[in-house]
């Protein structure tokens, strides 16, 4: 790929904290590399801006390689920017050119409120996976590798599920804000192996009831949440969520 | 081996990109000799031609490595099933942790430290995948049986309220060292040093080290630390989110973690593991050990005072024996 360096035009909403309202805020930077990944293009940012002797825009990352689900960006109107199938740690500055203007903002859902700046919380993805997302093992002894075996294509689909990394993308890009990707592939995930069988029933309901109490809003089968899924998570585990979730309530023993 | 040459190479200027901080890893005949050729002989197909090998090759490849080259291609912008890719060495693992003891209780009584964050089992180099056996090992295997011991002295222990001495004396400390840290109101910003840091450990304390070099980086990082604690500057206020705030605490601790693993790679006049000390090498170039006199691990304790004090845990190998590592 060939080099080259380019001058932006950024407009970063800023927000000091949940109650105090936002606002945009335009900022020039130069000499950005096309090499640069985006977080770090708003490092060189950060630093201009505390040599300046203003507060750096506060915004989340972590592993910075895709995989940690913390980075957050709602980039010129699309979550984790133009690519597809990525996350913004892993978009890098090749896909912009000089002159530029780009427009950043957190992610908009009422059921993850701005902390500061570009930084949401998304807890109430955390008290969704506690409500039902996880598995019942012994622990204090080692079971044989492949004791239990598995077909091939139900260990693929429960692998794709498992890609997820609760970013929040799906959130952020649906009209209703809904949850429904994320709770679906958590289900899946574990509904698919023999595993996540004992908890099957009450894991669908439970989740889905926290689901809602979070706020989360209904899913109209738009697609939106696919089209920006930096993991490429399928809407067949919306409809598998939909099966298990009535089959659950059909049939649970309470 | 492979990474001190590549590293060397680039050092010599004769590295490739726009960094000139890489060097080239070349796939293709490994998609061919090893995937391909392999994927052939169990399919039967006899006689193989070069571009039904590069197929079979780039198909066993997706399947077992194709994330990886999905994030090399998002990085690059290139694709490194058709062009070489470019490599650089990287540093990813301390080769130690928390000192814990069998049941993997730190020194500090009913704390206990899982996985990576303690040194127990990996030793001086870490293995692929070691990271994830360790967490599993220490989280489904070993604390199950052993944090019950302590609990079951702790049962009559009523729920300790928030103004204990030691309570308010641990939050005397942080609050300190925090309101210490901004009112610095110095010109450098946290990630500046931090990227300091990082180059010392990286040219000083990486793959391969000498006295001298680990010598020159202790008192390069002794400046660091005094230009940190009097020139660092940490905008916003204490009371709010603060990620500059919370990175200025870490870049105070890795300055403190950087000093003591290099007085402990200048402790171990030999080569062993992840640590490659240049003055004990063979005339290969492969890890010269001294395991009669450095078969041990190196505990060190903070000194109030300042400072660490080194504990020896002697380590005894009844059947396994340690030898050099060999790729031949």
């Amino acid at each position: 790929m060939e080099h080259y360096n380019m001058n932006l035009t950024l407009k970063i909403w800023r927000q000091p904290n949940t109650q105090a309202a936002g606002r945009f805020e335009t900022y020039p930077v130069s000499n950005i590399s096309s090499e640069m990944s985006f977080l770090e293009m708003i490092d060189v940012l950060n630093e201009q801006l505390i040599k300046e002797g203003n507060e750096p825009v506060a915004f989340d990352h972590d592993c910075r390689e895709g995989i940690c689900g913390m980075c957050s960006m709602y980039i010129n109107g699309r979550p984790h920017g133009p690519w597809q199938k990525n996350t913004t740690c892993q978009l890098h500055m090749r896909a912009y050119k000089d002159g530029d203007t780009i427009t950043v903002e957190p992610w908009r859902a009422n059921s993850f409120p701005v902390i500061k700046d570009l930084m949401v919380d998304r807890s109430a993805f955390d008290r969704i996976i506690q409500a039902g997302g996880y598995v019942s093992v012994n622990t204090g002894s080692a079971v044989d590798a492949n004791a239990i075996p598995i077909e091939k294509d139900h260990a693929d689909s429960a692998f794709a599920a498992a890609a997820c990394i609760g970013c929040g993308a799906c959130v952020a890009s649906c009209k209703n804000s809904s949850a429904m990707l994320f709770v679906s592939a958590k289900v899946s995930h574990l509904a698919l192996l023999p595993q996540g069988s004992p908890e099957r029933k009450s894991r669908a309901l439970n989740m889905v009831a926290q689901m809602d109490k979070e706020g989360f809003g209904a899913c109209t089968n738009t697609g939106a949440c696919e089209a920006v899924c930096p993991k490429g998570i399928s809407i067949e585990n919306i409809a598998r969520l939909n099966r298990e979730y009535m089959t659950a309530g059909l049939s649970a023993e309470r | 081996m492979a990474s001190r040459a590549a590293k060397e190479r680039c050092d010599a200027g004769y590295g490739v990109g726009t960094t000139g901080q890489a060097v080239y890893l070349d796939f293709k005949s490994n998609l061919i000799n090893k995937y391909g050729r392999a994927e052939a002989n169990k399919q039967g197909i006899e006689n193989p031609d070069i571009d039904t090998l590069i197929r079979l090759g780039k198909e066993v490849v997706k399947e077992e490595y194709g994330n990886l080259f999905d994030m090399y291609e998002k990085i690059t912008g290139e694709n490194p099933y058709e062009v070489p890719m470019r490599i650089y060495p990287a540093v990813h693992y301390t080769m130690g942790g928390l000192w814990v003891d069998y049941e993997l209780m730190t020194t500090v009584k009913g704390l206990y430290a899982l996985g990576e964050a303690n040194f127990s089992d990996h030793g001086a180099n870490r293995l692929g995948a070691s990271a994830l056996m360790q967490g599993l090992a220490d989280g489904y295997f070993v604390i199950p049986y052993t944090i019950g011991n302590y609990l079951s002295d702790e049962i009559a222990t009523k729920p300790i309220p928030t103004d204990h001495p030691a309570f308010l004396e641990a939050e005397k400390h942080a609050s300190e060292r925090i309101s210490k840290l901004m009112n610095i109101r110095g010109n450098q910003t946290v990630e500046s040093f931090h990227k300091r840091l990082g180059k010392i450990m990286w040219d000083k304390c990486g793959m391969a080290r000498s006295e001298d070099g680990l010598k020159e980086a202790i008192r390069d990082i002794q400046g660091l630390q005094n230009e940190f604690w009097s020139d660092v500057r940490i905008p916003g206020v204490v009371n709010g989110m603060n990620p500059e705030l919370d990175k200025a605490g870490r870049v105070a601790d890795f300055l403190e973690l950087g000093e003591l693993m290099c007085r402990d790679a200048l402790d171990r006049a030999e080569s062993c593991g992840g640590h490659f000390r240049e003055e004990c090498q063979t005339e290969e170039g492969e890890a010269l050990r001294k395991d009669d006199e450095y078969a041990y691990v190196a505990a060190w304790e903070h000194q109030s005072t300042g400072g660490w004090a080194l504990h020896k845990e002697v380590l005894q190998f009844e059947i396994a024996k340690p030898s050099q590592r060999s790729y031949k």
